[in-house]
């Protein structure tokens, strides 16, 4: 087992701020491994009592079959670790930010080049440029390339794509992908839901709690209910109308949609039609949607 | 070592590309020094004086003529009534003042002896103070040169001499003072903002996950500051030597022995303060107010210790600053060796161990 993670719990000031309660899954070597949840769920808790960082109030953790707590040496040598704030030296330039973390690992960036290659020659038109300049996508990929010079076998990432722009949050994760095909176990975090099914499986966190632990596709299909997507002229009469609706168990905007879920798997978008042009709603569009990690998430909260 | 040369490579990358604190690290010194020697001094020079001379004779004239001709005295204004005294000093220019009456000569010469008063501005006491000893010196010189003239049976002549300064040159209390406070500042308070930034910005906690360990991470920030902190030894003692004559009686290299041991104990304090602070700001707060005030107020540099209130004695006994102040002006002025400093040097010695203990005890490995 790559990581293991048995009933951790953590809390901060003396108990206080509950962080993680109880939490509890496990990552295959060779994963990509998705934590997902808001900001505030105890993602990066939890990604420091792995690295070694914090030591947890309860419950124990390996990583590569090592203790967190009593083996931190080694894993601090193996694993490759990019925080969720951008943590590289930003006075210094890419190169010097590379090589400097090359030579801490006992390593150099000719000799594990072919890991890097794919994301190092992106930014490598730029490498005389200091850190500090770079472009938030141009960041994260300098800091994948640092965290990956010493060739980790277990790659944490949190939230490494937060506050990049979409083109290259896809990057990112064609990156990954590449990664993983190269045999490298990864556990990364995010608040998006849309990338969460790129990952093998995922885990879904909130307030401190593993809500569900799945590949996306199996917990899309446990979603037990009938769910649509519905628009009309008067969006905010519609929710309102919706919510007075007997057979709705859950209704919330969703884009320019409002997303409508019902206890009545019988239920037919036709019926729900002739309620709502009964209540005077003109212009009512509806089709019956799968649900993604974002429907999941207000399902299980 | 390819490690430890790589960390240190990074720090001076860091050093170099930090404006801010390049100033700190070399203007400071240099600035310091100058400002200390040409602006802030206590000796005198051509002071302002009046002259009241109600017997305009032939010993207030001889005498009048030598203190004017002295470098520290400078005849401003002859007054003809003590009721200008009041009006005079609250001008401001003038500084002292002179007063003879009537028939000084003859009363010398009948009684064998005569009062002349001195005033002084003593608004500022320290200024006060110098002007009455330089006039009463030159009184007494006097006196002894007309002695020489006439023959008066045994007299008791006080002969005083200042040992080691002996023009009371404020350079020699300054330089070891400088010294003090520059290494002082760039030993303890830039390694402590060096590593409190690693924490700010995050990347403490990428060299806590690799395969560096805290002593490797601490040795590697400490390093270039040491040899920053010996280089800007050298150039404020040259400074000191060649702009301001400073003498250097003792030997260099005990001095240097001696210096790098205090620059030792500067770093311990700066790991120290670094373990308690997660920010820069904390870091400089605590460098400014736990360090660099007790060595200005506490080491003896600007107080004399032996005039403090007993508490404040007791308390500069902690600070290292006092006992590298001792040293310094030991070695430089008195020419003492080891026999005489090895007190001192213990109780460095004995300092720096302890901090570095406490920064050991104190060193999070992990975050929290």
């Amino acid at each position: 087992m790559s990581i293991k993670i048995e009933n951790i719990s953590k809390s901060y000031n003396k108990g206080k701020v509950q962080a993680l309660q109880n939490i509890s899954f496990e990552v295959q070597p060779g994963e990509l491994f998705g934590l997902i949840g808001p900001d505030g769920a105890g993602k990066t808790t939890l990604f420091r009592i792995l690295t070694t960082l914090l030591i947890a109030d309860s419950g124990k953790a390996s990583v590569m079959n090592k203790d967190v707590v009593a083996d931190y040496k080694y894993i601090r040598n193996q694993v490759g670790y990019m925080p969720g704030k951008f943590s590289l030296y930003q006075d210094l330039t890419v190169e010097e930010n590379l090589n400097f973390f090359a030579t801490i690992f006992g390593t150099t960036l000719e000799e594990n080049y072919d890991l890097i290659k794919d994301i190092y020659v992106q930014i490598e038109p730029f490498k005389t440029r200091r850190a500090g300049k770079l472009s938030g996508g141009m960041k994260q990929k300098l800091a994948l390339s640092c965290a990956l010079i010493h060739k980790p076998e277990v790659l944490f990432l949190d939230e490494p794509t937060t506050g990049v722009d979409p083109v290259s949050r896809k990057e990112f994760w064609e990156m990954l992908k590449r990664l993983q095909q190269k045999g490298i176990t990864i556990l990364v975090s995010t608040p998006y839901m849309d990338e969460a099914a790129l990952c093998d499986r995922i885990a879904l966190i909130k307030d401190g709690k593993i809500l569900k632990t799945n590949t996306p596709e199996q917990i899309a299909q446990d979603f037990p209910h009938a769910l649509f997507a519905i628009r009309a002229d008067q969006m905010y009469q519609l929710l309102s109308d919706l919510k007075a609706y007997p057979k709705t168990y859950s209704v919330y905007p969703f884009g320019e949609y409002v997303h409508f879920s019902s206890d009545d798997a019988t239920l037919t978008g036709i019926e729900i039609i002739k309620y709502l042009t009964s209540k005077g709603h003109q212009n009512v569009v509806i089709q019956p949607i799968k649900p993604d990690i974002e429907d999941i998430f207000m399902e299980l909260s | 070592m390819k490690r430890f040369i790589g960390f240190v490579k990074k720090e001076i990358y860091h050093i170099l590309r930090d404006r801010r604190s390049l100033f700190i690290l070399f203007g400071m010194p240099i600035v310091q020094i100058l400002l200390f020697g040409f602006a802030i001094t206590n000796e005198i020079n051509n002071v302002k004086i009046g002259i009241l001379d109600k017997s305009n004779d032939e010993i207030s004239r001889q005498l009048i003529q030598k203190i004017d001709a002295s470098p520290y005295f400078q005849i401003d204004q002859y007054l003809y009534d003590s009721n200008e005294f009041e009006t005079t000093f609250k001008k401001g220019k003038i500084k002292a003042i002179l007063v003879f009456e009537a028939q000084t000569a003859k009363e010398l010469i009948t009684k064998g002896s005569v009062k002349i008063q001195v005033l002084t501005d003593a608004t500022e006491p320290n200024t006060a103070n110098t002007i009455l000893n330089y006039i009463q010196a030159i009184i007494q010189n006097f006196q002894s040169e007309i002695n020489l003239q006439q023959t008066i049976p045994l007299q008791i002549v006080v002969e005083s001499k200042m040992l080691y300064n002996p023009e009371l040159k404020s350079v020699y209390l300054f330089v070891p003072g400088v010294m003090t406070i520059i290494l002082m500042l760039v030993s303890a308070m830039m390694t402590s903002i060096s590593i409190a930034k690693e924490k700010e910005i995050g990347t403490m906690e990428i060299l806590l996950v690799s395969p560096l360990n805290p002593s490797q991470v601490i040795v590697g920030k400490v390093f270039p500051y040491i040899l920053l902190s010996i280089f800007n030894a050298i150039v404020i003692l040259l400074l000191g030597f060649f702009v301001f004559g400073m003498p250097m009686n003792g030997n260099l290299v005990l001095l240097g022995l001696e210096s790098v041991l205090f620059i030792l104990s500067a770093l311990s304090l700066g790991i120290l303060i670094s373990t308690i602070s997660q920010t820069q700001q904390t870091a400089m707060m605590i460098s400014l107010m736990g360090l660099l005030l007790p060595v200005i107020l506490l080491s003896g540099y600007i107080f004399p210790i032996s005039s403090m209130p007993q508490p404040l004695q007791i308390m500069s006994n902690i600070v290292p600053a006092k006992w590298y102040i001792i040293i310094l002006k030991g070695i430089m002025l008195k020419a003492s060796g080891i026999a005489l400093l090895w007190k001192e040097t213990l109780i460095l010695v004995i300092m720096t161990l302890f901090f570095l203990a406490l920064s050991v005890k104190n060193y999070k490995i992990r975050l929290e």
